[in-house]
């Protein structure tokens, strides 16, 4: 055998352990790429499905589908809150729509002035991407995606209303990467909890959005209760994002409209 | 290698050299993935893949590698075989790897892992290395499942996720301790079982490094 102290030796055998390890590596993601791919939109199905309150405990990949396959999804156009045709967007079914991915894209998206970026995510998405929970041709949920900076991260979750456009039926977040035990209580179900039966807006004084996460428990006394979560102990900076995400995407930038539409019937 | 030998490697890990009871090696890791069962049993046997697999590849090519670049030939393979783990978990476990998020990947800084590459698979023959990785992945996992079976029966009343001591909250009559739930708790308990296995197995008992010497200083008055 040859001395394997030489400069040459060190190179070649660095060069091939990374040339092997590479395509073990690289084999690895692609074989396995689309059962992971499978796993997220099933995933992504649940937690719109819990958002509405439609998720049963421990239901199966095929229950979810089952249960997904009776929600419509439809795309709104944000400036006027009217639908509009998936082809607009270049897809034949709204549900091939991918919002986040259309937020980084320049011609479905423009950029947030710094004062109305609220939720701080920068970009504004032309079209989003709305769920319809509909029973005997009524609407009865309505389930609007919702993303926004907490602490560390975006939170990307979704928001679902009763048929009035203003009762919360629940609240989710599918992603986000804050602190585990304190923002990342966001998960809890028993935060959660808060959340059904609330309502966005105070419609008789104007079709602002004024629901918001306080300091503390909520006093049921007062009569601002409805529009108020109870925040997250610990975590003042995920719970004042989540007051700007909800605010963000009910107010004028995001559905407002297009809720007023429902609203009125149209 | 005889018959002794194997048992010796695979087994001794478990008890009587510990990684982490002895060694005190991964221990961060195990503060963070003990709060259930079934994270750290997923959590150990990931380990033990790691270590297993590690030691064998490194071992195969032990006498291929310039000493000048061995750790980083070691980290390489180590890393890959991580990566390689993280994305079936992601494909076959996908609530687990959810839970389990970033320690997979820190598998990678388990000085366990990079241990056993060292200082076994370096020196000796594949088969024998192979074993020796599996062996500290089991105890890894045994400790870990130990310490699991404390922070979930305590801190949330079940076991597996099934419950056991029905909590307050759904209506029994067990408070949850929530310190158990949180890191902190895991080093109380390691501690603990450190403590009862040297009580056990005497031989493990560290010689101290220094002796307080008597006080000397006379009292005022």
């Amino acid at each position: 055998m040859s001395n394997k102290e030489t400069t040459s030796k060190t190179l070649i055998v660095a060069f091939l352990l990374c040339i092997v390890c590479s395509i073990v590596v690289s084999a690895s993601v692609i074989l396995l790429k689309p059962i992971q791919e499978k796993n997220k939109a099933l995933n992504l199905k649940s937690n719109i499905l819990a958002a509405a309150g439609l998720l049963v405990d421990g239901a199966t990949g095929e229950e979810i589908e089952t249960l997904f396959s009776s929600i419509k999804p439809l795309l709104v156009d944000l400036d006027t809150g009217e639908y509009v045709d998936p082809g607009l967007v270049g897809k034949e079914e709204a549900l091939d729509y991918d919002q986040r991915k259309a937020s980084k894209d320049p011609k479905l998206s423009s950029v947030i002035t710094r004062s109305e970026d609220i939720a701080s995510i920068k970009r504004r998405v032309k079209y989003a991407k709305v769920y319809l929970v509909e029973a005997k041709g009524k609407v009865e949920t309505i389930i609007l995606p919702v993303s926004g900076y907490g602490l560390w991260s975006t939170l990307h979750g979704f928001l679902a209303l009763e048929s009035d456009a203003n009762t919360i039926v629940g609240l989710g977040f599918y992603e986000h990467a804050e602190t585990p035990g304190l923002g990342g209580e966001v998960d809890n179900p028993r935060w959660k909890a808060f959340w059904p039966g609330k309502k966005v807006y105070n419609l008789e004084q104007s079709d602002e959005p004024v629901i918001s996460l306080v300091k503390g428990a909520v006093d049921k006394s007062t009569p601002n209760a409805v529009y108020s979560i109870d925040g997250l102990s610990g975590a003042t900076l995920t719970s004042r994002g989540v007051t700007n995400l909800v605010q963000y995407w009910t107010g004028e930038q995001g559905f407002k409209k297009y809720l007023n539409r429902l609203r009125k019937g149209v | 290698m005889s018959d002794v030998k194997v048992k010796e490697v695979l087994f001794g890990p478990i008890f009587t050299n510990n990684p982490i009871a002895l060694q005190i090696l991964g221990v961060c890791s195990a503060l963070a993935v003990t709060t259930s069962m079934q994270l750290s049993i997923v959590m150990g046997l990931a380990v033990a893949f790691v270590t297993g697999m590690s030691n064998l590849l490194i071992s195969l090519i032990r006498s291929q590698i310039p000493s000048t670049i061995r750790i980083i030939v070691q980290m390489t393979i180590i890393a890959s075989l991580v990566i390689v783990v993280d994305q079936i978990l992601r494909a076959y476990a996908y609530e687990m790897s959810k839970q389990l998020s970033v320690f997979v990947g820190l598998i990678i800084t388990n000085c366990i892992v990079m241990g056993r590459a060292e200082a076994f698979a370096m020196q000796n023959k594949p088969g024998i290395s192979f074993l020796d990785g599996v062996g500290n992945g089991l105890g890894y996992l045994v400790l870990l499942i130990a310490v699991a079976f404390f922070r979930e029966l305590f801190g949330a009343g079940k076991l597996f996720g099934i419950e056991i001591l029905t909590t307050v909250n759904e209506g029994g009559w067990y408070v949850p301790n929530g310190l158990l739930l949180l890191p902190p708790s895991a080093f109380f308990i390691i501690g603990l079982l450190i403590w009862a296995l040297r009580g056990w197995k005497k031989d493990q008992v560290e010689v101290p490094d220094f002796n307080i010497s008597a006080h000397t200083v006379k009292e005022a008055f």
